[in-house]
């Protein structure tokens, strides 16, 4: 599909199992990502496909398994300690800070590469200035990037869902992540919207070199963008590999389709 | 005296109290805004203060240290309560967290009375409550120094804090707590040091605010009252917005001293007490979410 090199193995997750209660929401789940690759997780609605990307990034923690990021291995991830290393994401409910603007949600991505702390911008300090310059023009290069320059200073709530969805993952690239995590990107968009939405995904992975781990409901998109894929189905791994293995797997026909009875 | 005289007296007394009102307001919605706690020990904490500052003065430590110390104190204070009494309860019920900050009242006061004993004290600031004279000569109206003094500092931490949090990181990083936890925690922000920084500035307003109304009415029992006082100031210009406490602490401050004045003596004085409530409810029954809230919009 197009030239980028795809690396070894980034993230893998090893026997993951997370119970809500008694409710099973994910059983025994391994798969892994590549370095540079996009990695599609599929399945119908209440499969386990949110859970798996709120495992990865430490909002739930799985009761059984293991989680190997960039060669370290952990029982489970801590939000705060995900984001730090590398893990950005985006909510398929969007998650924006609806009160502030677009340029303003880009520079809360750009948060833990700030250094000064509170007392030095609370004493007004030069060097606090300075950085918030520098990280500022660094927002605007995500912002021109993904092509949201004419609404800067708008406040997200006033966005239309799809242009919100978008400034979403500009947050989410701010950070400059390795991985990101992108739960549904083009749910409730229309033709045109997933059009470009698919465009700014395929050009983030190809001109960062940034792996992506997206959930989708659209097929065509999924087969279209993604190197390999997950499918999950009741919590369980039904299928992995490429768009046309898992076409043909004929687990996941019968799971998306139904089986004659 | 001209009545218009009288009246702008009236009302310059009554904005230079509600700037006040303002900044004691602003410890409430620090708080509030990050952690959707309210914080009813807040007025404990501006009780607590003045006692600390009053006391560790009396002990004969010059004042300026006095000060460096009791801020030491304050956000120790603030953190602490933040640590040790909220973060246990994170993600409980807001009214669990109301019960414990109540509890948390009756703690802090009765602390600050073992520890500083009960007596009314003085803070001595050096300005004295005596009309300033360029004015009284030019216009015939009479400013007190200390309210005008006080009005003055209390004007600047208010405006310091606000532009404080709407342009720097640590204030956008407040801002996205406040409207979404999961997010700001995604993208890294450091929830709960976030936190222990409201509550610490949260304990310097108390102390500016207890040391300005202390040299004005006196460190005593009755500073819980002042702290009292935020609550229709909190309800008229929303729970979550800065500006919103500016604005209607001076409302506050400016419509008690004029019913006080007109009003009061038709009905026998006292209205100054409990004026702000019924504006209060009149706002409660015409603009429940205040004048700069969040728009409450309900869906059906």
């Amino acid at each position: 599909m197009n030239e980028r090199k795809i690396g070894g193995v980034i993230l893998s997750v090893q026997n993951i199992s997370l119970a809500f209660g008694g409710v099973k929401a994910l059983t025994d789940i391994s798969f892994d990502v590549r370095e540079h690759e996009v990695r599609a997780i599929i399945g119908p609605n209440g499969a386990g496909k949110s859970s798996m990307l709120n495992v990865i990034n430490g909002v739930y923690r799985a009761q059984q398994g293991q989680i190997t990021y960039r060669g370290q291995v952990r029982k489970d991830m801590d939000t705060h300690q995900a984001a730090e290393q590398g893990i950005a994401r985006t909510f398929q409910n969007i998650a924006l800070f609806k009160g502030m603007t677009v340029l303003d949600n880009v520079m809360t991505g750009r948060n833990l590469k700030m250094k000064s702390n509170f007392l030095m911008q609370a004493l007004w300090w030069g060097p606090a200035q300075r950085e918030e310059m520098e990280q500022r023009r660094k927002a605007e290069e995500i912002i021109d990037f993904l092509e949201i320059q004419r609404i800067r200073k708008t406040p997200v709530s006033r966005l239309p869902y799809g242009l919100q969805k978008r400034v979403e993952l500009a947050r989410a690239l701010a950070a400059e992540p390795k991985v990101l995590l992108l739960d549904e990107p083009m749910a409730g968009m229309n033709v045109e919207e997933k059009q470009d939405m698919c465009r700014f995904i395929l050009s983030v992975n190809e001109q960062f070199g940034t792996t992506i781990v997206l959930i989708e409901h659209d097929m065509g998109v999924v087969m279209d963008i993604s190197d390999r894929v997950v499918v999950l189905d009741y919590g369980k791994k039904i299928g992995d590999g490429t768009p046309d293995e898992v076409r043909n797997n004929q687990e996941v026909i019968d799971a998306y389709l139904g089986i004659a009875h | 005296m001209s009545s218009l005289q009288v009246f702008a007296e009236v009302l310059i007394a009554g904005l230079l109290t509600g700037i006040m009102y303002s900044l004691v307001a602003l410890g409430f919605v620090l708080i509030y805004k990050a952690s959707s706690v309210f914080n009813f020990a807040q007025g404990a904490m501006v009780f607590f203060a003045a006692l600390t500052l009053v006391g560790i003065i009396e002990l004969g430590v010059p004042f300026w240290l006095a000060l460096l110390l009791t801020i030491g104190v304050m956000v120790l204070l603030g953190m602490g309560i933040e640590k040790f009494v909220l973060r246990p309860l994170v993600n409980q019920h807001e009214i669990t967290l109301l019960m414990a900050t109540i509890g948390l009242t009756f703690v802090i006061e009765g602390l600050a009375q073992l520890v500083w004993g009960t007596d009314v004290r003085r803070i001595d600031l050096g300005i004295k409550d005596i009309p300033i004279e360029f004015i009284a000569d030019n216009t015939g109206i009479l400013v007190s120094q200390l309210d005008l003094f006080a009005a003055v500092v209390a004007g600047a931490l208010v405006a310091t804090l606000a532009v404080l949090f709407s342009h720097t990181k640590v204030g956008r990083a407040l801002r996205a707590v406040a409207d979404d936890h999961a997010a700001a925690l995604s993208v890294g922000i450091p929830l709960q040091r976030i936190w222990g920084i409201v509550w610490g500035v949260a304990g310097l307003v108390a102390l500016v605010a207890g040391m300005l109304w202390g040299a004005r009415s006196g460190v005593q029992f009755a500073l819980v009252f002042v702290a009292l006082k935020a609550l229709p100031v909190l309800i008229i210009g929303g729970f979550t917005s800065v500006p919103g406490v500016i604005v209607a602490g001076l409302i506050v401050g400016a419509s008690e001293k004029i019913a006080e004045f007109y009003v009061g003596p038709m009905v026998g004085g006292g209205i100054e007490t409990w004026f702000p409530y019924v504006l209060a409810i009149l706002f409660l029954l015409v603009r429940p979410e205040g004048l700069y809230g969040e728009k409450i919009i309900r869906r059906v």
